[in-house]
C-alpha cells in the first residue's frame, strides 16, 4: 500500500507540473497531428492501408520520443532527482510514477492521433487499438528507464533516440502486425510479453541507473 | 557514526578527493573547509549516499531516511509551490502530522506568505529557505549541509543560526563553509580539504 501511495504521489506530481508548465503535452499533440497531416499529403491517393498503418507507427514512436526527452527535465532542474533518490521510498517507485505520467501524456496524444488517422487514412479496428495501447505501455516502460539514463549525459537529446529506437522495433512489429495481420491476437500476445519482460527489467534496474 | 578512511573519488581519471579520513561520533559537528574545487560538495554527496567512493572506506551508520541533505541545488520542483513540494517530500519521508510540521517550518523560515506561489517565482534566498525547510522536514539525525548560508540575507542567516543552535546538541552535522568563523561558536572538528 505504501509503495502504491508513493507511486501515486509521484505520478500526480508529474501531472501537476505539466498542468502548470505545459511544456510536454501541447508539443506532443501538435507534433502527432502535424506529422499525420504531412503524411496525408506526402502519400499518393491510392496508397494501400498497410502502408498507412506503418506511418501511424512512425508518428507514434516519434511522439513518444518527444515526451520521453522531456520526461526527466523537471527533476534535472534544481537537482530534484537527488532529493527523490535520498527519500526512503523504494527507488523503483520513482520510475513507475514517471512511467505512469509519461503514459498518460502519450495516451492523451493518441486520443487526438487515432481519430485523425481514421479520418485521413483508414479506420482502426479493436485489435489495432489494443495493439496501440500495449505498445504505448511498452515504450513508456522502457523509455522512462532509458530517459533517466540519458538524462545523466550531456548529449541526452542525441543519446535517447539511439537507445529507444532499437528497443521499439519489436513494438512497431507487434503494433503493425496487430493492425494488418489476420492473426492479430498473436501479435497482441507478443506485445503483452514484451511489456511484462521489460517492465520487470526496468523496475529491477532503475536503482542502479540513478545512483553513482 | 561516520568513519572515513583514505577516501578517494574520481570523475573519469581526474581525482576530486584524495586520502580523506575522519571520524564523527553521534552528536558531533564536522566543519569542512577548502577552496573551490577541493571536493567539499563531492564529500557531502558521498556521506549522503548519492555517490560511492572510488577507493577507501566510508561507513555511515545512519539509515537513508534519517539523513537531511542540503545541496547547492535546492532539490525542489520549480513548478510546484512550497507547500506542494514539502507535502510531496513529507509523504515520501512518512512525516507524521505532516501538515502541522510543514506549516511550522514555513512560518519559522518566513515563507508562510509565499507558501502557495510557484518556486519558479522565488528569489534565490527564498529558494534556499525552502531548501532548508525540506532538509529539516523529517527531523533527520544526520544533517549534511553544503554551504547552508549561501544566498541567505542577514535575516535568513540569523534564522538558520537559531535553527542550528537548537539542533546542535541533539543532531550530528557535517557542514561545508567558506566562512568557518560563522560556525566557530559551536565546538566541532575541522577538516580542511586542499
Amino acid at each position: 500500500m505504501t509503495y502504491m501511495a508513493d507511486v501515486t504521489a509521484l505520478a500526480r506530481k508529474d501531472l501537476q507540473v505539466e498542468l502548470r508548465a505545459r511544456d510536454t503535452l501541447p508539443a506532443m499533440l501538435l507534433f502527432v497531428l502535424s506529422t499525420l497531416v504531412v503524411f496525408r499529403f506526402a502519400l499518393p491517393a491510392d496508397t494501400e492501408d498497410e502502408a498507412a498503418y506503418g506511418l501511424l507507427w512512425v508518428a507514434i514512436v516519434f511522439t513518444a520520443l518527444l515526451g520521453l526527452t522531456r520526461a526527466w527535465v523537471p527533476e534535472q532542474e534544481h537537482g530534484v532527482l537527488d532529493g527523490l533518490v535520498l527519500a526512503p521510498c523504494d527507488r523503483s517507485a520513482i520510475w513507475l510514477g514517471k512511467t505512469i505520467a509519461t503514459l498518460t501524456f502519450l495516451l492523451a496524444a493518441q486520443v487526438v492521433a487515432l481519430p485523425a488517422f481514421a479520418i485521413f487514412f483508414a479506420p482502426l479496428d479493436a485489435t489495432a487499438i489494443v495493439g496501440v495501447l500495449l505498445a504505448d505501455i511498452g515504450i513508456c516502460v522502457v523509455g522512462s528507464l532509458l530517459a533517466a539514463m540519458a538524462a545523466a549525459s550531456r548529449a541526452r537529446e542525441l543519446l535517447l533516440p539511439l537507445l529507444v529506437l532499437p528497443l521499439s522495433i519489436p513494438l512497431v512489429i507487434g503494433g503493425v502486425g496487430s493492425a494488418i495481420s489476420a492473426e492479430g491476437e498473436r501479435f497482441l500476445l507478443f506485445l503483452v510479453l514484451y511489456d511484462a519482460v521489460f517492465a520487470v527489467l526496468s523496475w529491477a534496474s532503475f536503482e542502479y541507473v540513478v545512483t553513482e | 557514526m561516520i568513519r572515513a578512511r583514505d577516501v578517494e573519488k574520481r570523475f573519469g581519471r581526474r581525482p576530486v578527493l584524495r586520502g580523506v579520513s575522519f571520524e564523527l561520533e553521534r552528536g558531533g559537528l564536522l566543519v569542512v573547509t577548502g577552496p573551490n574545487g577541493s571536493g567539499k560538495t563531492t564529500l557531502m554527496r558521498l556521506v549522503a549516499g548519492l555517490a560511492a567512493p572510488y577507493r577507501g572506506t566510508l561507513e555511515v551508520e545512519v539509515d537513508r531516511s534519517r539523513i537531511g541533505f542540503l545541496s547547492h541545488e535546492p532539490l525542489v520542483y520549480r513548478e510546484l509551490s512550497a507547500v506542494e513540494n514539502l507535502d510531496l517530500f513529507g509523504r515520501l519521508y512518512r512525516v507524521p502530522e505532516r501538515r502541522e510540521r510543514i506549516g511550522m517550518l514555513l512560518e519559522r523560515f518566513g515563507l508562510w506568505e509565499a507558501r502557495t506561489e510557484r518556486v519558479a517565482t522565488y528569489s534565490r534566498g527564498m529558494t534556499q529557505r525552502l531548501a532548508l525547510c525540506r532538509t529539516f522536514l523529517h527531523e533527520p539525525d544526520l544533517l549534511v549541509l553544503d554551504e547552508p548560508f549561501s544566498a541567505l540575507d542577514e535575516a535568513g542567516a540569523a534564522l538558520l543560526d537559531r535553527e542550528l543552535e537548537e539542533l546542535r546538541s541533539e543532531r550530528t552535522m557535517i557542514v561545508t563553509t567558506h566562512d568557518p568563523a560563522r560556525l566557530e561558536r559551536y565546538a566541532g572538528t575541522r577538516l580542511a580539504l586542499a
